[in-house]
């Protein structure tokens, strides 16, 4: 098996446990719709406003979406032990731990994609915002697979686990937040959304870059 | 001599016990000298008045934050490319000291914030990474906690620890920008108004007083980490039982 069939074989595999549990992954979906309705009850239907803060709230529910998520990432195969295995595999680890990540954001970033367009429709985003908030998320929901595989790593069976991964992983999807959210901004202020969606796309290729790896030495740490 | 012969927790321990009394007895003189110095030489500043004695506390903190968060990551990558325990030890021991520096700073800072700018917090770009570093610190801090295996706890800390000093530049920019393009400048901290020598005397003694005191109490810190870890070896015993 080359290194790529083992890459594939390993998103399929994920992206098919999936398929068979849908009330998992159906989760972490309405979680993210409902966090995005509960803000207009919370600040008012006032429709400039919403418009305002439109773009963060859905930016900020993504990350907690991920985050919901991400849990689940390598649990269910630590607890079985098949994720022992995976990692005794003669293949690296980094492709592991980068199949592991795309899987999720197939799983639970693309779905965002299609449900924001319609959350912005709430918060009266125009257009070429929804539009943008498309793009912004699609370049930086993977940044938040990425990252948070390397959470869900080093908290691999450790009890408080979920909140544990939030404290880990909130601080370094700051920049995320930022440019993703601000690209929207971008546009609905006229400054533009080039620059913003540029340094998401650079964020994005060093987390590529780097996180996989971190998480496969995470994944053997926690391991071990 | 060989510096690597204090690597090893037993050696290390007798030495860091002979250090400490030197570190907190300097820090504890500086610190004397240095708030002489901000209070009853320092001059006060024309334009903000008795107020501004807030930055010889707030400075000196606010660069132990970021210079502790570095030092951690220093030890971090040494203990994981040497496995060296003592490395581990030593970022372990420096996480505390790190979060109560950053703690002071930001706490300093909206003291300071009240009179100068009439808010306790603004989202300034330096107040905003100030934030999240602490909430690195956190994160670092909680992860250890929560992990009951130390082999496990230093490795992932240590990860954590590195992951996390390469993104403090990347927010520390894109907060800056993020602030820049929402509300213009309204506040800028960087207007510095060139300062008296005598000032800069007494934040730079009280910034070498925090690293003294930072010195001290993680040696102290990494003392009881060894012993704690060492509990099982003829040395570590024999220093227990020597203890009354």
């Amino acid at each position: 098996m080359s290194m790529l069939n083992f890459l594939f074989t390993v998103i399929r595999r994920d992206v098919l446990l999936a398929t068979r549990r849908r009330g998992d992954w159906l989760t972490a979906q309405f979680f993210f719709v409902m966090v995005v309705s509960m803000f207009p009850l919370g600040v008012g239907p006032e429709p400039g406003m919403l418009r305002t803060i439109g773009p963060g709230v859905v930016w900020v529910a993504a990350l907690l979406a991920t985050l919901l998520s991400l849990g689940r990432l390598f649990a269910d195969d630590y607890r079985d032990g098949t994720l022992e295995q995976m990692l005794l595999s003669p293949y690296p680890n980094t492709l592991l731990a980068l199949g592991k990540a795309i899987a999720h954001w197939i799983i639970n970033g693309i779905p965002l994609l299609v449900i924001a367009p319609v959350l912005g429709i709430q918060f009266n985003l125009p257009a070429e915002a929804l539009w943008i908030l498309v793009l912004s998320l699609a370049i930086g929901t993977p940044i938040l697979s990425l990252l948070g595989s390397i959470g869900a790593a080093l908290t691999l069976g450790l009890r408080g686990g979920g909140v544990l991964i939030t404290l880990l992983i909130l601080p370094l999807y700051v920049p995320a937040l930022i440019f993703g959210a601000g690209a929207v901004e971008g546009v609905l202020s006229g400054t533009g959304s080039e620059a913003h969606l540029s340094l998401l796309g650079a964020f994005l290729m060093m987390s590529l870059l780097l996180s996989p790896w971190v998480s496969a030495m995470a994944l053997k740490v926690s391991v071990e | 001599m060989n510096l690597y012969y204090y690597a090893a927790p037993s050696t290390f321990y007798p030495l860091a016990g002979k250090l400490i009394p030197w570190f907190a007895a300097l820090a504890l003189i500086l610190a004397t000298l240095g708030l002489y110095i901000s209070f009853f030489v320092a001059p006060t500043d024309f334009q903000q008045g008795e107020g501004y004695r807030i930055i010889f506390i707030h400075v000196p903190a606010a660069w132990m934050s970021m210079f502790i968060y570095v030092i951690m990551a220093f030890w971090s990558a040494i203990g994981l490319a040497w496995n060296t325990r003592l490395s581990f030890i030593m970022a372990r021991a420096l996480a505390p000291t790190g979060a109560m520096f950053t703690f002071v700073a930001l706490w300093t800072g909206a003291f300071w914030g009240k009179p100068m700018w009439g808010a306790w917090w603004v989202w300034d770009a330096r107040l905003t990474s100030e934030l999240i570093l602490f909430f690195l610190y956190v994160g670092y801090m909680a992860l250890q906690a929560a992990i009951d295996d130390p082999l496990r706890a230093d490795r992932a800390g240590s990860l954590l620890n590195l992951v996390g000093v390469i993104n403090v530049p990347i927010i520390y920019f894109s907060v800056k920008w993020w602030n820049t393009l929402h509300q213009g400048s309204s506040v800028s901290l960087t207007r510095a108004p060139s300062m008296a020598h005598i000032m800069l005397w007494g934040m730079l003694i009280m910034a070498l007083a925090a690293w003294m005191y930072t010195i001290a109490v993680a040696l102290v810190r990494a003392r009881s980490l060894v012993l704690e870890r060492e509990r099982q070896t003829d040395w570590a015993r024999a220093q227990l039982e020597g203890q009354p």
